[in-house]
């Protein structure tokens, strides 16, 4: 492999309260960017609902107000965006997808990976061992206030640990699978799983 | 393929060195690096790529620019604009010189993305340097056969804030199938005839193709600017699903 140049002249900004905290190629960024493929949809929550599909059936559906029901989780955490800004510190309510599978009646995962569709046709796949244990939630409310629809409003999953496009805004079904399947990105040259540690942006890294 | 065969491994997208063939002055905040990669297999226009500096200590860092250039051209342009705290643009702008070698990986993305064979007719939408991704896709169309019909609606804070406004005045001019309309927020000229202020709901109702005619969007700048411009085409009764998006905010480049 070529050697890698320096750039004569650069320096770093990077301040030392980010160590340890920016993945590879990241760099702090202290707004909300947004990142979104098209509109943003308008979605009332007295038409909103979340569905569990296995296999093509449905094994459960909520409604907001099933849903705003179950048990409540916060979650601090630091997120890392593919266009390589991270945001640190920050706080997170909604339900975990333990609680959800609960919900459902399920003991365990039925199926190893999820397809998460959204509203406007964005879909991302994440494996079950990725939403398992505390890793993830369908996150309601950011700061403390419902969530923007910009930012994914009224509901979105939260996979904080991988790439933020994991993390589907406006999410109305999860769907579960045997194996791994290319969601709207990871079709379109992302990487499949989009661990930043590990700087997996895009196929093949 | 059959159940037992493995999935190909899919090829990382490598890091390359380029040399910085030229640094053109766009505006006061803005310049475009031409670069001449080592090896390059083409791009669609609209797609980025990722650069990379190193520090003598081993230091990276990593941004994404869009790509100015057509596929057709033989060197690559991306247009950076000055992030005034940024860590990589003010390097890019006062520093990079040319004959430097510059990292870069790419092409990436696929979705905000538009050739020829889409067709048309495409609204090109641009809120300042957001015009750079669609300013590839206009150099395409500019090399591709027959009028394909195309709008950019370009807003900016003021003329002297337009980027490559020579080359979009003279397309304007000579091409009959491309209508540019400039919106400035700021600062107008005196005999201004142009739209004033920020794009609104009468303007594109007033300049975007119809409905009726199926118009492609490509929207790209600031995050509110795409918001709003976005949320204004749906209320027009445009389909959600022709609106690509890209948006970008100022932080941290």
């Amino acid at each position: 492999m070529a050697e890698v140049p320096v750039s004569r002249g650069f320096k770093s900004k990077r301040q030392t309260s980010e160590q340890g905290r920016l993945p590879p190629g990241q760099y702090r960024t202290t707004d909300f960017p947004i990142l979104s493929a098209g509109p943003t949809p308008d979605i009332r929550v007295a038409d909103w609902k979340l569905a569990l599909q296995l296999g093509g059936s449905l094994v459960r559906a909520w409604t907001w107000d099933e849903f705003e029901a179950l048990p409540q989780t916060t979650l601090n955490t630091d997120i890392h965006c593919v266009t390589k800004w991270t945001k640190l510190d920050t706080t997170w309510q909604g339900v975990s997808f333990d609680d959800l599978l609960k919900s459902a009646g399920l003991e365990k995962p039925p199926q190893a990976f999820v397809m998460a569709h959204c509203d406007g046709g964005y879909t991302t796949s994440v494996p079950v061992e990725d939403l398992i244990a505390g890793k993830a939630m369908i996150a309601t409310r950011f700061d403390g206030v419902p969530l923007a629809p910009a930012h994914g409003g009224p509901a979105r999953l939260l996979v904080p640990h991988l790439y933020f496009w994991k993390s589907a805004k406006w999410l109305r079904r999860i769907r579960f699978m045997p194996e791994a399947e290319p969601g709207f990105r990871e079709a379109r040259g992302y990487h499949i799983h989009g661990d930043p540690w590990r700087e997996q942006r895009y196929d093949g890294d | 393929m059959t159940a037992t065969e493995a999935p190909p491994a899919p090829n990382k997208i490598a890091w390359q060195v380029a040399q910085v063939e030229a640094v053109v002055t766009e505006t006061s905040r803005v310049k475009s690096l031409v670069l001449q990669p080592a090896h390059w297999a083409g791009h669609r226009p609209g797609q980025h790529v990722d650069i990379r500096l190193t520090a003598d200590d081993g230091y990276q860092a990593e941004r994404s620019y869009s790509i100015a250039s057509a596929p057709e051209d033989k060197l690559l342009t991306l247009t950076v604009e000055r992030v005034d705290d940024g860590e990589v643009s003010p390097y890019l702008l006062d520093e990079l010189r040319v004959g430097d070698p510059l990292e870069f990986r790419g092409p990436i993305g696929g979705h905000f993305v538009w050739t020829r064979g889409l067709g048309g007719p495409i609204c090109l939408i641009a809120g300042g340097t957001g015009i750079t991704p669609l300013m590839a896709m206009l150099r395409h169309r500019e090399r591709s056969p027959g009028g394909i019909p195309a709008l950019l609606l370009y807003s900016a804070r003021s003329l002297a804030d337009v980027v490559y406004r020579e080359e979009l005045d003279a397309t304007a001019r000579r091409d009959n199938d491309f209508r540019l309309i400039y919106a400035l927020t700021r600062q107008q000229p005196d005999h201004w005839t142009g739209h004033r202020g920020r794009i609104d709901k009468t303007l594109l109702a007033d300049h975007c193709f119809p409905p009726a005619q199926n118009p492609m969007f490509y929207i790209c700048g600031p995050t509110a600017f795409v918001e709003n411009v976005s949320s204004l085409l749906v209320d027009l009764d445009f389909n959600p699903l022709s609106i690509k998006t890209e948006r970008f905010g100022p932080s941290g480049g």
